[in-house]
């Protein structure tokens, strides 16, 4: 090569041999400095939602041992009482939540298959039935049907509170490139190989804010409980309001409230642990 | 409609054809009886009874118009799609027989943007079909880190990373590297560099060229650029609507003589212009340049090149990779040389075609390009003059 190789023509032209990877790299380092910055505002958001519960919790501690107290109302808010009734709430929470992940994530999962895509909208349709009848009706019509109690207000929390977890885990399994699925297949993973270690980690964010979405109806439907002897919260408030001692209507509805803050602070916590990396 | 193509014949009983000049055979052949494709509620098939053989080791492109079934054939290959009839051999496996997934696993399988897992990190990836095939972790590891080096990445800072932190190039070659993981035989790539911008996609088929020599795989890659198919390709296959097959010939046979006016109207009115897409830079005459090592003594350096009557010295990094040509000038005001890469530097492989070299050139506002081989190291420089040369020498050829 002669000097006429023109070497160090260092281009007023801007360079496009490595312009696309220069951008890339430029909206890529955008990125990274703009996810600390979210995850940031995302830890913030986590910190200021127990901090606004304890505050509340102890605004009602100082309100309770402050205000005097007819000897009804002190009998309803002793302590043990107070405790038992909160225990009671969270365990109608907790077993209604537990069943309906055992029965609409399966369900979900089965229902974005190929083999039974079909009998999505009739399944979809069922759970929206459940959600849109006003709750109390359903808590009162399955009473009727079975007996009042511990176990007919679960069945009736179920079925009030399966419809966003299942459209969520359809929603979060859908929302996955159907490319991955067909490079996992294409590499030679099983169908399950496939679902368990690309689908469900991809589908996470989406089906525990559908979990989240659950438990806070959950805290919320559980006070009606009271009305077929389910217990719970809901005792409070329905006592209040039937003798007409804003004391005891005050304390429910407030416990109830930072109960509800509670759970979705910790399904919070939850969803940004459980997100997987790389997301 | 049977296209048993007699091209295809002279090497069919021949594990190793002789057309790869001793290159290293480690591809099975691909045949291919009367496959064919039928969907419900269509009266024609996607596939009709396709013939076809490809020889062991070589990279044979399917090319067609959209809907032409091209894309359904690769993938029957595999049996992501299951054919309707007809069988397929792997060398003598029947694998219409096989259990899908274990023969998926002996097959590596490239898609458009690599098709990575993005919760995954590129060394997870990469060892996916490894640890599904159960290696032991040592193993997988030391291959995670063999491939991404065959790629062109160094594993060290690309190992840990996950998809989303890579380039659309780089994720890529993290797609290749996937599919050659388990060392199949066969590897299928469906339109693998679509995605991605010119440049980079030259870049790509350039090391695809360079990775395809050092392994010698048998290589079947769909695409709808005939540009791509003449670069990249040993043989090419055009296919017309039902995936009928229209020409099975090398690039050279299919641009002098189209079988019919169908391949002659897809070759395009360029085809003469096209025969320099098939002159390669390693047919060039290659310019040896003096290098120098990042951290070695310019001085030194300099006396070489002085010596050697070079204008300038082509700086390696430590892996032996071009990544500046300062002039002898620039050299000469220096204690050391320098590591500074430069963004600017034109660089071509060997088996780039002409058309490359001279985008590369004229894209960098340069007069010559390095030339990398095998890994990425130097393999010497060319200059416009010669790539002229060698343009006018092909036009001449052709025209007379």
């Amino acid at each position: 090569m002669t000097a006429a190789t023109g070497r160090p023509d260092t281009g007023e032209r801007p360079d496009p041999l490595r312009r696309p990877e220069a951008e890339q790299s430029a909206s890529r380092d955008r990125r990274d400095a703009a996810s600390p910055v979210r995850a940031r505002g995302g830890w913030r958001a986590l910190v200021l939602q127990p901090v606004l519960v304890a505050l509340g919790l102890l605004a009602y501690v100082v309100w309770r041992s402050t205000t005097t107290l007819s000897d009804t109302e002190a009998r309803q808010l002793g302590a043990a009482t107070l405790w038992d009734s909160v225990l009671r709430h969270l365990q109608l929470t907790v077993v209604a939540a537990v069943i309906v992940l055992l029965i609409a994530i399966p369900l979900g999962i089965a229902l974005t298959r190929p083999a039974l895509r079909r009998f999505t909208p009739l399944v979809i349709g069922l759970a929206n039935v459940g959600q849109a009848a006003p709750a109390i009706g359903l808590f009162v019509l399955l009473a009727d049907w079975l007996g009042f109690g511990f176990g007919t207000t679960i069945v009736a929390l179920v079925v009030y509170s399966a419809l966003p977890v299942l459209r969520n885990t359809m929603v979060g399994l859908q929302g996955v490139d159907a490319r991955l699925v067909e490079a996992g297949r294409g590499m030679g993973m099983s169908g399950a190989a496939v679902l368990f270690r690309v689908e469900l980690p991809l589908a996470v964010p989406v089906m525990l804010s559908g979990v989240r979405t659950a438990l806070v109806l959950l805290v919320g439907t559980a006070t009606l409980a009271t009305f077929i002897a389910g217990g719970g919260l809901g005792v409070l408030i329905n006592t209040g309001i039937t003798l007409s001692l804003n004391s005891l209507l005050v304390s429910g509805a407030v416990l109830v409230a930072l109960l509800a803050l509670a759970i979705d602070w910790l399904g919070r916590v939850v969803e940004h642990v459980a997100r997987p990396k790389g997301l | 409609m049977s296209d048993t193509l007699s091209s295809a014949d002279a090497h069919s009983t021949d594990p190793a054809p002789q057309s790869s000049e001793g290159r290293r055979v480690s591809g099975v052949s691909i045949r291919l009886d009367g496959v064919t494709k039928r969907y419900p509620g269509q009266d024609r098939p996607a596939v009709d009874a396709v013939s076809l053989e490809i020889p062991a080791g070589e990279t044979v492109m399917f090319v067609g118009p959209s809907g032409c079934g091209k894309t359904t054939l690769l993938k029957m290959l595999n049996r992501l799609i299951e054919p309707s009839s007809g069988t397929i051999h792997l060398g003598d496996e029947d694998v219409t027989k096989q259990d899908p997934d274990q023969l998926r696993r002996r097959i590596g399988y490239v898609i458009q943007a690599g098709g990575l897992f993005p919760h995954m990190t590129v060394g997870t990836n990469v060892g996916m079909v490894p640890r599904m095939l159960g290696w032991d972790k040592e193993r997988v590891t030391a291959r995670i880190d063999e491939l991404l080096d065959l790629v062109g990445l160094d594993p060290e800072v690309y190992r840990d990373r996950y998809p989303k932190e890579l380039s659309g190039g780089q994720q890529q070659r993290v797609g290749v590297a996937r599919a050659l993981a388990a060392d199949p035989p066969v590897l299928l790539m469906d339109e693998p560099f679509g995605a991605v911008d010119p440049i980079t996609r030259q870049r790509l088929q350039d090391e695809l060229l360079r990775i395809q020599e050092e392994l010698g795989k048998t290589i079947v890659f769909v695409t709808h650029d005939f540009d791509e198919a003449v670069k990249l390709g040993d043989r090419i296959v055009v296919f017309d609507v039902g995936a009928r097959v229209v020409q099975y010939d090398t690039p050279e046979a299919i641009l002098a003589e189209p079988a019919e006016e169908y391949v002659a109207d897809f070759i395009g009115a360029g085809a003469t212009l096209k025969q320099l897409t098939l002159t390669r830079v390693n047919s060039l005459e290659l310019k040896p340049v003096t290098s120098a090592s990042v951290g070695d003594d310019a001085a030194e350096a300099l006396a070489r090149a002085r010596a050697a009557g070079d204008e300038y010295i082509v700086v390696l990094d430590r892996r032996g990779r071009p990544i500046s040509w300062p002039t002898t000038a620039e050299v000469s005001r220096m204690q050391q040389i320098p590591a500074t890469v430069d963004e600017k530097l034109p660089v071509v492989g060997l088996g780039s075609t002409l058309n490359d070299a001279l985008d590369t050139m004229l894209a960098a506002s340069q007069g010559g390009a390095v030339v990398i081989g095998r890994r990425d190291s130097l393999a010497g420089v060319v200059s416009i003059e010669t790539i002229m040369d060698a343009i006018q020498r092909t036009r001449s050829e052709v025209a007379g």
